[in-house]
């Protein structure tokens, strides 16, 4: 089944996150990533996610979504025209030996350092999820201690915004 | 003017016309029952016996009026026990609202007593919920609830009031209810010239209609429609009064109980067009068998229906009376003559049948029933096989005349509902279907009808036995009839007579039109406790996920009693 990436305006108070992961557990979606937050509009968050179906399935979601009242638009982030980005934090082994091979590689993929020990790093990592995924499996013989990913959020390339899209 | 929450919630009541609610008193919303106490010349509370009953009758007086319905509840038990009323209204489209007490915003989260979280239990069965913390959001939050649950597909909305909410006050100002359009906007020209194209291609087309024929209030549009294209019309047991059963187009109803010739003729029909119905399993079967040999084409309001449970080939998405006008309006008329013929053969060849001899049969009731109200009785009822009876043997001539847990499956659901419904229409005789275990459950709301003098009619098909359970058991489980004998000693005549009502028992077939007489012209609270068969079976029957055709009948060879 193919990846598809949702970007919802909602309202932004409480139980409206619930009323989104509610609405996918109750009617078996899945979601394989989440992100939210506040918009440039304090009333309004943005929820981004990721999720797996046919063309069927999609659109079912999409809208069943719609018909919850808090959301006020969503539109389908497609690859051919929009950026994705996620944010990973990983805690890796490296002692001496190890150190320098890691530097490396987190330069190769223009990650950044953001906390160094004796026997650790944590390596901040931007980029599209295929990249960080790559990253990760090279971290592994290291040793991964942790790792957090904020999970998928995207725009769509140009001036054009979700609020110029029509309503159903 | 400076008024409290409470005196808030009833003024934004009156504002949207609403002059009647059930209820339950409860510590929580003592401040909302003090302004009722005030308020009393202007809305008139019902006080059921449990808080089940008033979430039922408030849809049944919803379903009977097509007004909202409204419940009003306490906090912790008081609102869970509207669960399953508000539960029943949205998978039947029933615009309700609910309204329940909170404990004080301080004592929110904290598991204080009387607590519950009832914003989270009811977000997936109401079209949304609210919880009010604050005095100056009430009003508005009132007034968007009622929007909310009459607007596109109507459905039930809770709102959550915290005590301190109906105490604290602050200004309030009488503001005119938000009108509530049809939805129009999602008519695309295109779908409608698609739709006419599929229309005027077919040889031979069916029309299926659901419940949204009743709540668009669109039955003379249907008339018309099937007219012009000439076709016959099949009906779900949402549908059924949407499209009068005396109408020569009429085949039945469609599904798991529905007739011969509608099934039938689904699978042999070129077009089938679904009108504001949302293809449930028990009128689908088979889906990837369904309607196999045709097109489908269906109008509904909610986007969401379309390709959900049947992929569908064209759809036209917005308020079916105005799309059927619409339609209407473009379409020639239409000669389907061979098809008609066909189908009538059916009809004539496969009518309802039971076994017709001296026995006091469930269906013979409901044909005597049907022949003393004539369609102009409000008939409610429970679920299981008096339900099914009631759907096959009455004739639904009118809209909101059959008001019946389609989609939850409700037990229990009747008397509240019946209850509701007399009183949004005093003048209608109210007749409550029900079996001895559905009556069991929620019986106690007999009180609520003799306190208030509610003449409703329960007439319990008493076969002593979970009558559609053991029907499975019977005919797919070898008659191992597993906990579904209720040889309970009660005596419903007793009871019924305990709470003040009258009562009759009733085993002859001989006495059973003499009977229904006799309750109409009591006018006040009657059961009677009709004796049947507990082998007594709805027939036909198509088994669950199989294909229209697939009928057992009391003929049938597989069926081992």
């Amino acid at each position: 089944m193919e990846k598809h990436i949702l970007s919802i305006l909602v309202e932004n108070h409480s139980s409206v996150l619930s009323r989104i992961t509610g609405l996918f557990s109750r009617r078996c979606f899945n979601i394989s990533s989440l992100s939210v937050g506040e918009t440039q509009d304090p009333k309004h968050s943005r929820i981004t996610i990721e999720t797996y179906g046919d063309e069927f399935i999609i659109g079912q979601i999409q809208k069943q979504l719609d018909n919850l009242v808090d959301v006020i638009k969503i539109i389908e982030l497609k690859p051919c025209n929009s950026v994705y980005r996620e944010t990973n934090l990983i805690k890796v082994r490296a002692d001496s030996t190890a150190r320098a091979e890691i530097i490396d590689t987190v330069k190769i993929f223009r990650g950044s350092i953001i906390d160094v020990s004796q026997e650790s790093l944590v390596i901040e990592i931007l980029g599209e999820k295929d990249k960080n995924n790559a990253f990760i499996e090279l971290m592994k013989p290291y040793g991964i201690l942790e790792l957090v990913r904020t999970g998928i959020t995207g725009l769509e390339r140009g001036i054009k915004t979700l609020k110029d899209y029509k309503d159903y | 003017m400076k008024l409290n929450g409470s005196e808030i919630l009833l003024e934004c009541l009156l504002e949207q016309g609403v002059d009647t609610i059930f209820g339950y008193p409860g510590g929580a919303v003592l401040n909302i029952y003090d302004a009722l106490y005030k308020y009393s010349d202007k809305i008139k509370h019902y006080l059921t016996s449990h808080e089940q009953g008033a979430s039922h009758a408030a849809d049944g007086y919803s379903r009977a009026t097509g007004k909202v319905g409204v419940c009003l509840a306490t906090s912790g038990p008081g609102a869970t026990n509207l669960v399953t009323g508000i539960a029943t209204a949205y998978a039947d489209s029933v615009p309700l609202i609910a309204i329940t007490g909170n404990v004080g915003v301080a004592s929110l989260g904290k598991d204080s007593f009387q607590e519950v979280d009832i914003q989270g239990i009811t977000m997936s069965i109401t079209k949304h919920n609210f919880i009010v913390r604050d005095v100056n959001m009430l009003a508005e939050t009132i007034r968007k609830a009622f929007y909310i649950a009459q607007s596109n597909k109507p459905g039930p909305v809770l709102i959550d009031i915290t005590k301190d909410v109906t105490s604290d006050t602050c200004e309030y100002e009488y503001k005119k209810p938000k009108k509530i359009l049809p939805r129009t906007k999602t008519i695309k020209q295109n779908d409608l010239l698609n739709a006419i194209k599929l229309i005027c291609k077919s040889k031979k087309p069916i029309i299926f209609a659901g419940g949204g024929i009743i709540s668009s209030k669109a039955t003379e549009e249907l008339i018309k429609f099937a007219e012009l294209i000439d076709s016959p019309v099949t009906l779900s047991t949402m549908g059924l009064g949407g499209f009068p059963a005396s109408n020569i187009r009429y085949t039945g109803m469609l599904g798991m109980h529905g007739s011969k010739a509608s099934n039938l003729s689904v699978m042999e029909c070129d077009l089938f067009i679904a009108l504001g119905t949302r293809f449930s399993d028990r009128v689908s079967g088979n889906t990837s068998q369904f309607a196999k040999n045709s097109k489908i084409l269906h109008i509904d309001i909610d986007p969401a229906e379309i390709n959900k449970n049947i992929f569908i080939d064209q759809s036209v998405i917005g308020d079916l009376k105005e799309i059927l006008k619409r339609l209407n309006s473009m379409l020639t008329k239409q000669d389907h003559k061979d098809w008609n013929n066909q189908v009538n053969q059916l009809k004539l060849k496969y009518p309802l049948t039971y076994k017709k001899d001296e026995q006091l049969k469930p269906q013979y009731i409901m044909e005597k029933i049907n022949e003393i109200t004539k369609g102009q009785a409000i008939i409610t009822t429970d679920v299981g096989q008096h339900q099914m009876w009631a759907c096959q043997y009455i004739k639904h001539e009118k809209p909101r005349h059959l008001i019946t847990s389609g989609g939850m499956g409700t037990m229990g659901f009747g008397l509240g509902a019946s209850i509701g419904a007399s009183i949004g229409n005093p003048d209608k005789i109210i007749m409550n279907i029900t079996g001895d275990g559905c009556f069991r459950m929620n019986c106690i709301e007999i009180a609520t009808a003799v306190e208030y003098n509610i003449p409703v009619i329960i007439l319990i098909m008493n076969n002593h036995a979970l009558g559609m359970v053991r029907q499975w058991q019977s005919i797919f489980y070898d008659s191992r009839y597993s906990y579904t004998t209720l040889n309970k000693t009660t005596d419903f005549v007793k009871l019924a007579q305990a709470y003040n009502a009258e009562a009759f028992h009733i085993t002859e077939k001989s006495q059973v039109e003499e009977i229904l007489r006799k309750a109409i012209s009591l006018k006040k609270p009657v059961v009677i406790n009709f004796e049947i068969d507990c082998d007594e079976k709805v027939f036909p029957m198509i088994p669950a996920n199989s294909n229209l055709d697939h009928f057992i009948t009391e003929n049938s060879k597989d069926l081992l009693t």
